[in-house]
């Protein structure tokens, strides 16, 4: 299709683009679930802290 | 290279820089596996998983890539008398088996064993299998490296260039997974800690 919309380039452009974007396609997809799991365990830390019991020692500082 | 391939041959930019590092990713998987069971480190497991895991997303790149390139070149997707692209199925297929072996058992230690055991067995299967593939008599598969005819210095700088590219990413991502696995197992332990009830799915990764 890409070659058919440019003349000037060659043939077999549309498996070339094809190999590349599967690739791109291979990384977009593993980059986005290593993100949701990463974005998963940020709320897991948030609601364990939650759970720690607040002692008041972070409030009080070095005084 | 073949010159003659065209534009074509840009697809083998990206299609032998990852068969290339997957298959050193299979053998790393291996090493870490040594490691383990010299060690009893659990931390090596960890990492052969993490290095077969993302061998095996390179794998099956590899194997669309090479079957788009074929299409392309030879007409056909797959040609099953060609002795490079079925011993690379064979490899791919064989640590396909690598999770569900790691699934099936349930003791943490006796899984890391295991699978650290398939994983130098396996990673020592990789280089005798191209080593058979290198000595076969026919094949119509292009040689990309032993034969500089088919490379021109240009082609050669453009291969080794994306050849490096192509395992800086191996390694960014083999970073980034094992970041992600050891605050996971930091996670789990913390809400051990604190008595809280673990409920994760179920995964093969290493504990």
């Amino acid at each position: 299709m890409i070659a058919a919309v440019n003349p000037a380039l060659p043939d077999n452009t549309g498996y070339v683009a094809a190999a590349y974007l599967v690739f791109l396609a291979l990384v977009v997809v593993y980059v986005a679930i290593m993100a949701a799991r990463i974005s998963r365990m940020e709320e897991e830390v948030l609601r364990l802290d939650r759970l720690v019991p607040d002692d008041g020692d972070e409030d009080r500082g070095d005084e | 290279m073949d010159s003659d391939q065209g534009f074509m041959q840009k697809i083998f930019y990206l299609h032998v820089p990852m068969a290339i590092v997957s298959l050193l990713g299979f053998v790393l998987g291996g090493v870490f596996g040594i490691l383990h069971l010299r060690g009893n480190d659990r931390s090596h497991d960890l990492r052969s998983y993490v290095a077969i895991h993302l061998s095996l997303i390179l794998g099956a790149g590899t194997l669309v890539t090479g079957s788009i390139w074929a299409r392309a070149s030879w007409g056909h997707w797959w040609v099953w008398d060609e002795p490079t692209l079925v011993s690379y199925l064979i490899v791919f297929l064989l640590y396909c088996c690598y999770q569900p072996l790691r699934f099936a058992i349930e003791d943490p230690e006796r899984q890391a064993r295991y699978a650290s055991v398939f994983a130098i067995t396996a990673g020592a299967f990789v280089p005798l299998n191209f080593l058979a593939v290198r000595l076969a008599q026919a094949y119509t598969h292009p040689r990309v490296l032993g034969a500089t005819d088919n490379l021109p210095p240009r082609m050669a700088l453009a291969f080794y260039v994306s050849l490096l590219a192509m395992a800086l990413l191996y390694a960014t991502l083999w970073r980034m997974e094992m970041a992600a696995k050891v605050t996971r197992s930091r996670l789990r332990a913390l809400r051990r800690r604190l008595g809280d009830e673990v409920v994760l799915g179920r995964s093969a990764a290493p504990r």
